[in-house]
């Protein structure tokens, strides 16, 4: 069955899911995957959904200075990156460190990034969560929101200029599509049929401000058909009509026919980050519903049902993850940050006069008082 | 040697560009079938084809958004900005992105481009097509800002700047693109950055400007040497990272130095360059350094010439440089 077509216009924007309640999957739509690869599938889920936590912890510690988490959007972003090929190339948002750690991102290296220390990909430039990871076609994060929408559909079209099969996926909030790079990527994308698959991570909250501050729109994914491009909505709890929908995406993009806006329908469980109270401004009982097509949840009651996975391999899992993740947490903690040199580094590709000057300025300067 | 003007002398430099490198593309407004509003980009369209020579939406944020995107993927675009004043939208994507996709991503990743822009005023163009922004982005770390003033420097310094790893911000004195002919090599040569002229030497007072303003300054020194004061006028060519030497060496020779500029005086250019003459030569000052600048007013349309900072103005701050002391 055709997903993304000019049917989703009269039908309105119909939700697309795969998984059913019984947790039997419609066999229309079905990604057949073997149950080995849901296995390995649910295996990144629960890193990105117990590292959430563990980060969040050590925040609330003190040990490192932030954290941005996916809490509940795990299978849009798994599911999404799982989609594409490897040599597809990923723009991320902020809130994709499943994506990155998917694609091979080393769980090291992540943590290394969550301290800003000196192997940090970034070298320690960055607020936490802003990794980045060229080898494995994953971009480099900013913080405005949106601005990565723009890259994702330049990169494509440079391949497409220069003849390569190759598309690409852009991650961002419902948020960003309020930003001018959210209209000029769509725009530019419709008329000259590049191959970007924009995917829309519709969790409900940009910060404090709820979808419907954020647009009239009945749907995000209508928007797109002002561009000429097709928009599809797609359960994002769902983690097989995810990999469904970006598929078809993916196929749309590599025959020639150019984009797709992808609306993914999730929850932003936990706060913006963790600089956020969002009690302040979400009650509680709105979890609820949610809570209840939990999207990890769903993918495990699928392979439970199958035989595939039970409590022991649930535990076990977790305590892998815990032991890797305090392992890396111990490396970074007692790595050295960046020397103070560094910080000239990178600016130029060569180190311009002023630069030299400035860095033997800090360098035989004085240090400043430690920090926490 | 054949003569060129600017126009030709850019056209030149993206053929040239272009052959040799299939990665190159231009992108902009009107760049393609029209060949520019200011025909810098006639004929490419026809040579290398629609795919490289785009005709775009108009969306300047899309323009250098995508252009980043290019450059990441590993093309060589040259992004032309129709008028320097219409680039605002995209101020977010050259300031939070293009500038810093190097230094952000550890190394990893690097994104150069050289966004060309018509720039400055004297065409009867209002605040809207004649400001000269590049106090905005001198001061943004990992930018190059070029502005050639005569069309030999702007062939080699746009092949220089394409040549360039880092995002190169390139300003074209739309004044002068057909008034500033003259003698340019044919084939490949390139001006190098960072690199100041010195456009007519003198022992008494320095001029530090680029640009068209380079024009008004010498008219302002050949005047001025009947008043028997020998003015030595610099061109920038490169305004950051600027060519300290060539500024210093001619401070200590004169000890007085004049900035002109048409941008807005109040933390324009010639703050950050007397600044840097007072730290690199301050006790060579035998006259307090000044500046002869456009306005802090947006842009005139009637009163342009009033605005700007010709000759006529120029001229006065020469002889009170020399005199001063």
């Amino acid at each position: 069955m055709r997903l993304i077509d000019a049917q989703a216009k009269e039908e309105g924007y119909p939700i697309v899911r795969v998984l059913r309640d019984d947790g039997t999957l419609d066999p229309a739509l079905d990604p057949r995957l073997t149950s080995d690869e849901v296995v390995e599938i649910y295996r990144c889920l629960v890193l990105t959904r117990v590292l959430d936590k563990r980060l969040t912890a050590l925040q609330r510690q003190g040990r490192i200075g932030f954290h941005v988490g996916s809490l509940g959007e795990e299978a849009a972003i798994i599911g999404a990156t799982y989609a594409i090929r490897e040599t597809d190339w990923i723009f991320p948002c902020y809130r994709e460190f499943g994506s990155a750690l998917m694609r091979g991102l080393s769980l090291q290296k992540f943590i290394d990034n969550m301290f800003g220390n000196a192997n940090d990909t970034v070298k320690g430039r960055q607020m936490p969560d802003h990794y980045t990871c060229r080898e494995k076609c994953f971009g480099s994060i900013s913080s405005p929101v949106g601005t990565q929408i723009t890259h994702a559909m330049g990169f494509a079209w440079g391949a497409k200029i220069d003849k390569k099969d190759v598309a690409t996926l852009a991650f961002f909030g419902d948020g960003a599509t309020s930003t001018p790079e959210f209209h000029s990527a769509l725009n530019m994308a419709g008329v000259f049929k590049v191959p970007t698959i924009f995917f829309c991570r519709n969790n409900g909250w940009a910060i404090s401000t709820p979808t419907e501050r954020q647009t009239a729109s009945a749907t995000f994914a209508q928007k797109a058909e002002a561009y000429g491009v097709p928009g599809v909505r797609v359960d994002g709890n769902d983690l097989f009509a995810v990999i469904a929908v970006v598929r078809q995406a993916l196929e749309r993009a590599k025959c020639g026919q150019g984009p797709t806006l992808v609306e993914a329908l999730t929850y932003r469980m936990g706060g913006h980050s963790t600089s956020d109270d969002p009690d302040r401004y979400r009650e509680s009982d709105q979890l609820a519903p949610w809570a209840a097509m939990d999207p990890v949840e769903r993918v495990r009651r699928y392979l439970e049902s199958r035989g595939r996975w039970n409590q022991a391999n649930e535990d076990r899992l977790i305590e892998e993850v815990d032991s890797r993740f305090k392992r890396a947490v111990a490396v970074a903690e007692t790595t050295e940050p960046p020397s103070l040199e560094s910080m000239f580094d990178d600016v130029y590709g060569e180190l311009p006069w002023h630069l030299v000057e400035q860095r033997e300025e800090l360098v035989r300067g004085p240090r400043a008082p430690k920090s926490h | 040697m054949p003569q060129m003007n600017m126009v030709q002398a850019i056209n030149d430099a993206l053929r040239i560009a272009m052959r040799r490198d299939r990665k190159v593309v231009v992108l902009g407004e009107d760049v393609g079938k029209v060949g520019g509003v200011f025909r810098v980009t006639s004929g490419l369209c026809e040579e290398f084809g629609s795919e490289r020579v785009i005709d775009t939406p108009l969306t300047e944020n899309g323009i250098i958004g995508a252009a980043v995107g290019m450059a990441l993927y590993g093309m060589v675009p040259v992004p032309e900005i129709q008028f320097a004043d219409f680039v605002w939208p995209a101020y977010e994507q050259i300031v939070n992105e293009l500038s810093k996709y190097r230094y952000r991503s550890g190394g990893e990743y690097s994104a150069g481009m050289v966004i060309r822009m018509p720039v400055g005023g004297g065409i009867k163009g209002g605040h809207y097509h004649s400001q000269h922004p590049e106090a905005h982005f001198v001061c943004i770390p990992g930018l190059k800002v070029v502005v050639p003033s005569n069309a030999h420097d702007a062939k080699g310094l746009l092949l220089a700047s394409i040549e360039d790893p880092d995002p190169v911000i390139f300003f074209e004195p739309k004044r002068v693109y057909r008034a500033a002919k003259g003698e340019v090599p044919a084939g490949e040569y390139t001006v190098p950055l960072s690199k100041a002229a010195v456009a007519r030497p003198g022992r008494d007072v320095t001029v530090l400007t680029y640009g068209a303003m380079l024009y008004e300054a010498l008219d302002a020194a050949t005047r001025a040497e009947k008043h028997g004061v020998g003015a030595e006028v610099i061109d920038l060519r490169t305004l950051w990272p600027v060519d300290i030497e060539t500024i210093t060496e001619s401070v200590k020779k004169t000890g007085r130095v004049v900035v002109v500029h048409e941008a807005p005086r109040t933390g324009g250019f010639a703050a950050e360059l007397i600044t840097l003459v007072c730290e690199k030569a301050f006790f060579h000052l035998e006259a307090p350094p000044t500046r002869v600048t456009g306005f802090d007013t947006p842009f005139p349309y009637t009163l342009e010439t009033e605005y700007m900072p010709l000759s006529h103005r120029i001229l006065p701050a020469l002889l009170a440089a020399a005199e001063s002391g």
